[in-house]
């Protein structure tokens, strides 16, 4: 099977060089069977990967230890659908199913464009299978996924046990599902820069593209950022860890791209401004790519040492530098062909949304990379916390949420001082009236704070009245029912109204992300069974302590919990039952004692939660086993000198062990440590994000035939007529 | 057994690279004229949908009547010029 699976990789590489030779051939010489080869070789590359990541994933689902990387990702106790998804748990895992969506994300453009863009597809396809080339020489020189072991272990090392989350295992695929379609509107770009081809065919082509690629790496952000809420035992969900920047700065690139994009696609201008926002996309998504894997950074989201960074650095370095060449020696066919007609326009807030995202995306890249520049250059480990992210963060983002209010209320082109008074009245009012409303609560204590729910009130009243207006507008039209009018103006706009959806939805989130750091409540307390802490409105009681031995499948025991069972009770309300509690899974280690084993091994936290719209109930329980020590040890000792017991025996002592460790915990708990935190409207941001996808999916939608039809016939005598009219 | 299937697999793969090789030469004819075409039928939409986003801001309060007007001529004005461009295209084709 390893064998298979290395043949696949090799004639993947083969194949992505040949594409590469033949599309740049076809290309130079006009020979369109050379084009046509060269696009074939995409869908082979996908065949092939798809055929190697199948053998992986059969490995991982029979246990099988004779491949390195299962022995060292799973275990015979490792529930199936971790077993499943353990495979991009690993730098090699992963490496192939970067590869995997990247050749399966192309062969969709490509197969979609097969008969249009016809001079800058060869080259994108070659830029394509470049990245495909690298990614397989990787796999097939430095990081290979099929290496055998000569003596598999009987069982494996197991699934990091804080990868055990389903938002984690869908985490990876999404993220690289983002990296890899911002691959396509890269190649696209490189394409149309080497061809001079750089009107708005290529832009329209891979739009689809480039807003999946943004959908899919926001997704991989939430479910990064929910993992580390639920998963990571500290109850927060941003950290401003190197890796979550990492995929943070593409998506802002990308922000900033959707937006002026449609200026070029408009009006013509901006040309230099878009293609060099798109080409830095594509160079910050394998930036993000190189960040996790090349071992300089310390991160739990990273792959630890490895030997991939200088092949990155190379890759980023030709990136940049053809990028920076093409786009210099392209300056002619990149002027603009209009000028900004006024500052009061949808155009100028645009610009200005650009302008904030990218300020917003050299912050997160300083705050990311000064310390590794500062270590390189003192050789003192330098660190750039939280605090420092969110003295510039949170003024740019408080004038991106106001922006993303003010962007729908301007017309394109030129607004007059009256209409803006007209549009304007509305939200302003609504943002004036929360202000004054929490102010008048109390609301004080955060001033940032404040002003981001007042912006975001500014945000729905400025998109609750364009829907408004736009109904009515429909309705008078159409004579249609309020719900009729709203699905008919939707439909017929899915662009303008998918994108206002995701302003809502960034709003809301906002409002979660300002709420939750301002007025978060937090306590780090030690309890006794029966004792009380209090949390903001919440009386958290510590009732008893609770343990369980889980047992895999197949009998063997995968871990170990110890945990706790809270009585909480909210101001005068009912009281209810919150259980939270640590898992301790065994070590593999070979000089560890039977019971120590399962101590000395990856522990995480199980959070209790009680989550409302209003507020969280975060809590998390880290047991003192320090009490367990001595009859650990005392096990240990049994066990070592039971050298002559069967398996078997050995197996039912062992967990008859285990059972009286647990009973002596719960029977005479030792005091445990506990981490309450209430944080106000943290389900906000989870509300947000789903608003966001729900926008993006709406704008992705394919148009029907009849939102197409001024493209038609009929559209075009219209448009003559009205104009010999006129 | 999985090697054997394996190589099957990569020899279709070859086979399916190489099969436009074997339909014999065809030279790119028209690609420039193709993409001159594309790049204006993707102007032309884009001026349609700019037309239909005039009108929306209008309905939506966000443009005079006389502004919209005045817009919207001036719109339709540059959606003919790329359809007599197009028309031209054609004319050069034929």
């Amino acid at each position: 099977m390893a064998t298979a699976g290395s043949i696949c990789l090799a004639a993947a590489l083969a194949i992505c060089l040949y594409g590469i030779g033949a599309s740049l051939y076809g290309a130079r010489t006009g020979r369109r069977e050379y084009v046509d080869s060269g696009r074939r070789a995409v869908y082979a590359l996908a065949g092939m990967t798809v055929v190697a990541m199948l053998i992986l994933q059969l490995a991982f689902v029979r246990s099988d230890f004779a491949f390195e990387l299962v022995a060292t990702h799973s275990s015979t106790t490792t529930p199936l659908f971790y077993r499943l998804t353990a495979v991009w748990s690993s730098q090699e895992g992963s490496l192939l199913l970067w590869v995997l969506l990247l050749s399966l994300w192309s062969s969709a453009i490509l197969y979609l464009t097969r008969r249009k863009l016809r001079e800058v597809a060869p080259y994108a396809t070659a830029v394509l299978l470049g990245f495909g080339a690298f990614f397989c020489a990787l796999l097939v020189f430095l990081e290979s996924p099929f290496t055998t072991l000569a003596a598999p272990p009987v069982e494996g090392t197991g699934l990091n046990p804080l990868l055990r989350h389903p938002s984690m295992m869908i985490h990876p695929p999404m993220l690289y599902s983002g990296y890899t379609l911002f691959a396509v509107p890269f190649a696209f770009a490189i394409g149309a820069l080497i061809t001079r081809r750089l009107g708005s065919e290529w832009i329209r082509s891979t739009r689809p593209f480039t807003l999946a690629a943004w959908l899919f790496l926001g997704i991989g952000i939430m479910l990064g950022a929910r993992w580390s809420y639920m998963e990571l035992g500290w109850g927060g969900y941003w950290a401003w860890d190197p890796v979550e920047n990492a995929s943070l700065m593409p998506w802002l690139t990308g922000t900033a791209f959707l937006h002026s994009v449609m200026i070029q696609e408009k009006r013509g201008m901006l040309k230099v401004w878009n293609v060099s926002l798109v080409l830095a996309t594509g160079v910050l998504a394998i930036l993000g790519t190189f960040l996790v894997r090349s071992g300089i950074l310390q991160s739990i989201h990273a792959f630890g040492a490895s030997t991939l960074g200088i092949p990155f650095l190379v890759l980023i370095g030709v990136m940049i530098g053809g990028s920076i060449l093409l786009v210099s020696s392209r300056a002619e066919s990149l002027r603009s062909e209009h000028r900004l007609d006024s500052l009061l326009s949808r155009e100028a807030a645009f610009l200005l949304n650009n302008l904030v995202l990218v300020a917003l995306c050299f912050v997160v890249f300083w705050g990311t990379f000064f310390p590794l520049i500062s270590e390189a250059v003192t050789g003192e480990e330098a660190s750039v916390g939280p605090p420092w992210f969110n003295r510039y963060i949170t003024p740019l983002a408080l004038i991106l949420v106001l922006l993303s209010g003010i962007g729908p209320l301007i017309a394109w082109r030129r607004a007059t001082v009256a209409n803006l008074r007209r549009n304007f009245a509305l939200p302003i009012g609504a943002a004036v009236l929360v202000a004054m409303v929490l102010v008048a609560m109390g609301v004080t204590g955060s001033v940032p704070a404040l002003l981001m729910f007042a912006f975001a009130a500014f945000v729905l009243g400025a998109l609750g009245q364009e829907l408004w207006r736009g109904v009515g507008a429909r309705r008078a039209m159409s004579r249609d029912s309020v719900p009729a009018a709203l699905v008919a103006l939707v439909r017929r706009n899915r662009r303008r109204y998918g994108g206002y959806t995701v302003h809502a939805g960034i709003a809301v989130l906002f409002v979660g992300v300002a709420a939750s750091s301002a007025f978060q409540s937090q306590h780090l307390v030690e309890l006794r069974p029966g004792q009380t802490d209090r949390v903001g409105d919440y009386a958290i009681k510590y009732e008893r302590p609770t343990s369980r031995l889980i047992a895999a499948s197949n009998g063997r025991l995968e871990r170990i919990d110890l945990g706790a069972r809270l009585r909480v009770r909210r101001g005068d309300g009912d009281a209810e039952v919150v259980d939270t509690y640590k898992s301790y899974f065994p070590s593999m280690a070979s000089d560890l004692g039977a019971i120590s084993r399962f101590f000395e091994g990856e522990a995480t936290s199980e959070v209790g939660l009680r989550a409302g719209l209003r507020r969280d109930l975060w809590t998390a329980v880290g047991p003192d086993i320090g009490r367990l020590q001595p009859r650990i040890d005392e096990g240990d000792k049994v066990f070592a000198d039971a050298s002559d017991l069967s398996e078997a025996d050995r197996g039912a002592l062992l967990a008859e062990a285990l059972r009286g460790l647990t009973r002596s915990y719960t029977d005479d708990p030792p005091p445990a440590t506990f981490r309450f935190i209430v944080s106000p409207m943290v389900s906000w941001i989870w509300l947000g994000g789903l608003i966001v996808f729900g926008g993006a999916a709406i704008a992705l939608w394919p148009a029907g035939a009849r939102a197409r039809r001024p493209a038609t016939a009929a559209g075009l005598a219209r448009v003559a007529r009205e104009l010999e009219r006129a | 057994m999985e090697i054997v299937l394996v190589l099957i697999l990569v020899a279709v793969a070859v086979l399916a690279i190489s099969a436009p090789l074997l339909a014999g030469r065809r030279v790119e004819r028209g690609a420039a004229g193709e993409a001159a075409r594309a790049d204006l039928e993707a102007a032309r939409d884009a001026k349609y949908a700019e037309i239909r986003d005039a009108e929306m801001d209008y309905r939506t309060g966000k443009l005079s009547d006389a502004d919209w007007r005045a817009l919207d001529r001036q719109l339709r004005r540059e959606a003919v010029e790329l359809l007599h461009a197009l028309d031209e295209l054609d004319g050069d084709a034929a």
